[in-house]
């Protein structure tokens, strides 16, 4: 038993336990960011504010709007008398879609023509347009089928033709926070395991305490080493909180193993912890540290896939994100948790942490070893 | 049991300390004194091996300290300027963490840290945290928390210095219990009252050691003679003769003027001067001159060599 590595751990957790404060981010961060990703940033759209500006004013027309208010995507909140009222509207964002329906709608359908209709889609929020204009075209064409087949008088599902049926996998109801809710369980170690090992490191330059460790006969590596035990534990339990907490409040469905998540979190943490040494040994102090790690990492998370998918960035991009460790682990954590796979389609991940973790460690290792002098 | 020779230390273009050799036996107290910045907080540093010195050598108990620090560090105990124990820990705590870390036998471990709580009076304050302790008990825990490995030599860097003249005392009586236990112990100090206390003082100037001796051989050899007066108006009796022949320097304390002069006549000139300028001056006298008047003197005379004219 090394008992200068143990005596540095048994002083971090004094710390960590010492500082309320420290000890209630720990474990509210999860709590916060889980609550704020399960509820407030999903990308399922229901419900849009529409505005109807209907010139038409007959059965037909009135049919178009209730098929579009029966689809649950829009919401209809105005019927205005202009288009000049419907621009306004949409100027103001009261709504964010409008449907114009011109006169004579209905006698164009009576008479077997072509009706035209305008649907206007506020494109400012591009995921919110394109949902919207997806649905608007949808709901328009069934509606569009629904007419000629009483025109004819026969189903058209008889006369042949393509019929498509998706069937979505793994997240059969699109629920965005069964991608979200695993994913922060990368984000949170990510940030517990760097930012906290960098404070760590850096308070005893702060508080002048590393002079005093240096002239004791202990290493380097027992003092990183009994350093990042204590933030190791906490992003564990913090690992498992997330867990639980999705499972219970989310119905986050885990259809993987959670020992093989544990397991390749290791390899993960390899990576992060060599970040948060990097920090410290350019930091001076606790602030800068806390600045420099957000600078690190928050591009990172931009660059992981966390928030956007890799494949619609630009191929220079898409380079950088090789080099972002938190990228391999999303893949994992979403892959063990949503899909339930194993460890044979992780390869390619596995293989890139064993790459990156050595190198970003022994790399910042060197630096922190000069650093101490 | 601590040999310097030659020793420089440079940061960029910054030099630290220039060529210092000194040689501090075994059992001495060594005072290390000096304006600020000029080098003693660096040498200690490399005598304690956190630095490494840009040139020269440093042994102590013979072991070179740039060669085997390992066994450097087990042989010294070093105490910072600034407190450096942590002060989230209670008193126990720090000194638990710094026994583990030398990695002190847990048997003997539970007599020593009593011994060492009796002697820097903390025994009733072991459960506080550092930070909760007055400067005089975090600087007595620091003492402690440097002995608990035994060291045979302690390295202190002005350890007294913020502290109230009664924890200055005190902080004294244990180093004289220490040193009596034959500890070897170099200590830096701006209070020159307790480089009186050294068996031997360095006074550094620029990173060089400009003079070292002990105390009184020191004070024997400062080649002036010291006069004491006192004046209602020692400013203006200090104006008139400061820059006279003769007069080295001259300080006030209150209404007290203290004249460094070259020659014991030197007492009736300056009387001379301040009766023309109907100054009132009494008691008049010679005195046994003080450490403080050697290096007052000495750093005199490096600011301002001798013909050097330039700014009279």
């Amino acid at each position: 038993m090394n008992t200068r590595l143990w005596a540095i751990v048994r002083k971090e957790f004094i710390h960590i336990v010492r500082d309320p404060r420290s000890l209630a981010i720990m474990f509210l961060i999860p709590i916060i960011q889980l609550i704020l990703l399960g509820y407030a940033a999903t990308t399922d759209i229901r419900r849009l504010n529409t505005a109807v500006y209907d010139a038409d004013r007959t059965i037909q027309s009135r049919q178009l709007v209730e098929a579009y208010r029966a689809s649950d995507y829009f919401a209809i909140g105005y019927y205005v008398g202009s288009e000049s009222q419907m621009a306004e509207l949409l100027d103001r964002g009261d709504v964010r879609a409008g449907i114009i329906i011109p006169a004579g709608y209905g006698d164009n359908l009576a008479g077997g023509k072509t009706a035209q209709v305008a649907f206007l889609i506020d494109g400012s929020d591009p995921s919110v347009a394109t949902t919207a204009f997806a649905a608007s075209q949808s709901v328009g064409q069934a509606q569009s089928i629904k007419i000629v087949q009483q025109r004819l008088g026969v189903d058209v599902t008889q006369l042949g033709g393509i019929d498509i049926r998706p069937r979505v996998l793994y997240n059969p109801e699109l629920k965005s926070a069964n991608y979200m809710i695993p994913a922060l369980i990368g984000l949170i170690i990510q940030m517990l395991t760097s930012l906290f090992t960098a404070l760590a490191i850096v308070r005893e330059r702060e508080q002048g305490t590393i002079e005093q460790l240096v002239v004791t006969p202990i290493k380097s590596w027992e003092l990183v080493v009994g350093k990042v035990i204590p933030p190791i534990g906490v992003a564990f339990f913090d690992l498992l909180e997330i867990l639980v907490i999705g499972v219970v409040l989310f119905e986050v469905p885990i259809r993987g193993s959670v020992p093989l998540l544990l397991v390749l979190s290791v390899l993960f943490l390899l990576t992060t912890l060599g970040i948060g040494l990097f920090v410290s040994t350019v930091a001076r102090s606790q602030q800068e540290a806390l600045m420099l790690s957000f600078l690190v990492l928050v591009p990172g998370i931009f660059l992981s896939g966390f928030f956007f998918p890799l494949e619609a960035m630009p191929g220079w991009l898409q380079a950088v994100s090789y080099f972002i460790p938190l990228r391999y682990m999303l893949v994992i954590i979403r892959g063990i948790i949503m899909k339930g796979v194993g460890l044979p389609v992780f390869g390619d991940q596995v293989i890139a942490l064993l790459i990156l973790g050595p190198v970003i460690l022994i790399g910042a290792s060197l630096r922190f070893r000069k650093s101490l002098e | 049991m601590i040999f310097i020779q030659s020793l420089t230390k440079q940061f960029g273009q910054t030099v630290a300390v220039k060529a210092l050799s000194l040689d501090v036996g075994q059992g001495e107290v060594f005072g290390l004194i000096g304006p600020d910045g000029a080098g003693k907080t660096t040498t200690l540093r490399v005598i304690s091996t956190a630095m490494a010195p840009t040139a020269g050598r440093v042994t102590v108990g013979n072991v070179d300290v740039t060669r085997e620090p390992e066994v450097v560090k087990t042989m010294i105990g070093y105490m910072p300027q600034r407190f450096a124990l942590y002060p989230d820990l209670t008193v126990l705590e720090n000194l638990n963490f710094f026994a583990d870390v030398f990695g002190s036998p847990r048997e003997q471990r539970a007599g020593l840290i009593e011994r060492l709580l009796g002697f820097a009076r903390l025994t009733e304050f072991q459960a506080r945290q550092a930070r909760n302790l007055s400067g005089g008990m975090q600087k007595k825990l620091a003492l402690a928390a440097t002995l608990m490995h035994r060291p045979r030599v302690l390295l202190l860097d002005e350890p007294t210095t913020g502290v109230d003249p009664v924890s200055r005392r005190e902080f004294w009586d244990l180093l004289t219990e220490v040193h009596l236990e034959g500890v070897t112990i170099v200590i830096t100090t701006p209070y020159l009252d307790e480089a009186e206390r050294c068996t031997r003082v360095g006074l550094m100037y620029r990173g060089e050691l400009i003079a070292c001796d002990t105390p009184g051989r020191l004070r024997e050899g400062i080649g002036a003679v010291v006069l004491e007066a006192r004046s209602a108006q020692a400013l203006q009796a200090r104006r008139v003769i400061e820059a006279g022949d003769g007069v080295l320097a001259v300080s006030t304390h209150g209404d007290l003027l203290r004249l460094l002069v070259d020659r014991a006549e030197r007492a009736t000139t300056v009387q001379v001067a301040w009766q023309v300028h109907g100054i009132a001056v009494s008691d008049l006298r010679a005195v046994k001159p003080r450490l403080e008047d050697v290096f007052v003197l000495m750093l005199e005379q490096m600011s301002h060599p001798k013909g050097d004219l330039r700014d009279g």
